[in-house]
């Protein structure tokens, strides 16, 4: 059995983010890289997977700068067996990582798809359904609990309000929810042993796609200061702002 | 000379450890230092995840890497908030196991180093006594051979990991006569009959750190327990003296960084007479001073820590780094404190602890004047 885990290189959640000056994007200077931590849960899966069933192999595919390859590297240092860098430096949209990632699969053929419900830098969400769309695969987003048995997944998905239960044969996709579970640290041993693990790399062209972006960003802001906030006298008087002022209720 | 020390493989490393310190140590920091201990279970959580054993060979549990990577492991578990826990470790990693891998017998590595890698054992280094500190070769606890035994009388001080250990790598005076040349150094056991802790001893700083007294009356120490030559102690003491003090001014200088993101942290929330106080002048001039001093220091200490690894003798440097950044642990962590004015003088923030746990550097692991002492010496003779 064979797993695709598409990584993706993200700033630290845990730093605040500054803009460059001209707002055409964040300023980089310092700012330290993670793989995108939905994306860890996915490779986290992945290996419990191969845990379990012996006969797995992970393979971790990222789009990006060759900076990526420390994104691969930690996912290798996980027990992830192998990764691909599909060298693109400049920014991508979503139905162009769809595009190059149906070209991965088409070459690799992996029973399933495994990544992060979405990304934590930009948030989009849409890259993994459009695959699904693209290879007309079955999807199971949001992933609490995945069990395999045979060529058959069962799929616990968080959905609003409670979970829900999906059922698919192989090959198909799932996306990593948070408490899908919780991703091991990249040992000593696995980091030294991940230098050795095979990292290809290939350009769009290479795989014979054009990458030609839907979407641009054209500027980035701060989002506003939050505003002081009010303390009121009486159940009545908040009622009566949220009424009218607040036109919340 | 390379500027950067570190590799892609470190910074891998450097996340991993980062993660572990956010989750499993910065919780607890306060804690443990008000309790005065932290759980025994942490060397094994940190031996299962090949922390202890970073620059050992695999053989013995351990990782096979350099002294850089060790950096790595002590730069970010110093951001773990609890210095004291830290030099609880370094005693392990660093300090009471080097004699054994460097010198012990192939059992001697199976038996004690294994486990210490492991994070199962627990070790201290037994070298200082009520009458000698800096003064190694006026120690007075003797071993005399009787057949396959040594028998150990005498007594220890200020001993970290003292009441918590299960083994001490002991310095004794196996010829009392022959002052330095005189000293040996044991594997003890702390089970063994005659052996006994004597009080808890209070610090100024890292509290989390146990630190005693120790007693042996009539110890019997097997004869195999004995690291490398007899009367060759002293001789492997000072060499462990060089691992010890150049992981010593790595945690210094992690510590006074700290210190520094603290007070940085700190002035860009605090407003006083309608602005920031980052924004004041006085506050701005003294703060890039700091950050000037950290800096020149962090580099000197990639600088020897580039030459240590690669072998050359690094002695005279290492001890610069030692005596340096011990003091200048100190100055910038009394500044820091400075800028958070009340608050850095309570316990709501850590750097009152930083402050008091920093204390120790320019005294532990060799004073800063034996650190002069050792450099004319090498310098002006």
């Amino acid at each position: 059995m064979k797993i695709l885990v598409p990584v993706k290189r993200v700033p630290d959640p845990d730093v605040k983010i500054k803009l460059k000056k001209d707002g055409s994007g964040i300023d980089t200077e310092g700012l330290k890289f993670v793989i995108n931590p939905f994306d860890e849960i996915a490779v986290e899966e992945a290996i419990r997977i191969k845990e379990r069933l012996g006969d797995v192999e992970i393979v971790v595919v990222s789009i990006g700068g060759e900076e990526s390859t420390e994104q691969l590297r930690t996912a290798m240092a996980m027990g992830a067996d192998r990764a691909i860098l599909v060298v693109h430096p400049d920014y991508i949209d979503p139905p162009n990582v769809a595009a190059i990632l149906a070209k991965v699969v088409e070459k690799e053929q992996p029973d399933l798809i495994i990544a992060g419900k979405q990304a934590v830098d930009d948030d989009l969400g849409q890259a993994m359904q459009m695959l699904a769309e693209m290879l007309d695969y079955p999807q199971a987003t949001f992933a609490s609990k995945v069990e395999i048995d045979g060529t058959k997944v069962t799929v616990v998905r968080e959905v609003d309000g409670g979970l829900t239960t999906v059922e698919f044969e192989m090959p198909g996709i799932i996306t990593a929810e948070l408490r899908l579970n919780e991703p091991r640290y990249a040992s000593l041993p696995g980091i030294m042993k991940a230098k050795r693990k095979p990292l290809d790399k290939m350009t769009p062209a290479d795989l014979g796609v054009e990458v030609s972006p839907k979407l641009t960003v054209k500027a980035m802001s701060e989002p506003p200061a939050r505003k002081a906030g009010k303390i009121v006298e009486s159940v009545d008087e908040l009622v009566k702002l949220l009424h009218e002022e607040a036109k919340v209720i | 000379m390379r500027c950067n020390i570190f590799t892609q493989e470190h910074e891998i490393f450097r996340r991993t450890v980062k993660n572990f310190v956010e989750k499993e140590i910065k919780p607890y920091a306060t804690e443990w230092d008000e309790k005065e201990e932290f759980p025994r279970e942490l060397f094994k959580r940190l031996g299962e995840l090949g922390f202890l054993g970073i620059k050992y060979p695999e053989k013995y549990g351990g990782a096979g890497l350099d002294f850089t990577y060790e950096t790595v492991f002590i730069e970010e578990m110093a951001r773990g908030g609890s210095l004291g826990m830290l030099l609880s470790i370094l005693v392990q990693t660093d300090m009471a196991t080097p004699a054994i891998y460097h010198f012990g017998t192939e059992e001697q590595k199976e038996k004690f180093l294994k486990p210490a890698l492991s994070g199962e054992k627990i070790f201290a280094i037994g070298i200082t006594e009520p009458g000698a500190g800096s003064d190694v070769a006026a120690i007075k606890t003797t071993a005399k051979r009787e057949g396959d035994y040594y028998i150990v009388n005498g007594s220890k001080t200020f001993i970290t990991n003292g009441a918590i250990a299960d083994y001490i790598t002991l310095a004794v005076k196996t010829a009392p006569e022959k002052g330095h040349r005189g000293i040996s150094l044991l594997i003890f056991d702390t089970g063994t009959e005659g052996f006994s802790v004597g009080k808890h001893i209070k610090k100024m700083g890292n509290w989390a750190s146990n630190t005693a007294e120790l007693f042996f009356d009539n110890c019997r120490v097997p004869v195999e327990n004995r690291i490398g030559g007899e009367n060759m102690g002293f001789y492997y003491i000072m060499k462990g003296f060089e691992t010890e003090r150049l992981s010593g001014a790595v945690m210094a200088q992690a510590a006074a960084e700290y210190a520094l993101e603290i007070a940085l942290k700190y002035v860009k929330e605090r407003e006083a007479f309608g602005k920031k106080i980052i924004d004041l002048q006085a506050i701005r001039h003294r703060l890039v001073d700091l950050m000037t001093e950290v800096e020149v220091s962090k580099r000197f200490l990639y600088y020897v820590i580039d030459k240590y690894v690669s072998g050359e003798d690094t002695l005279t440097e290492i001890t610069m780094a030692k005596l340096w950044i011990g003091e200048m642990a100190i100055r910038v962590a009394n500044e820091a404190l400075q800028f958070l004015g009340g608050y850095g003088y309570t316990r709501e923030y850590p750097i009152e602890r930083i402050l008091r746990d920093v204390r120790l550097y320019t005294i532990g692991g060799g004073t800063s004047e034996i650190m002069r002492e050792i450099l004319s010496k090498r310098l002006l003779s």
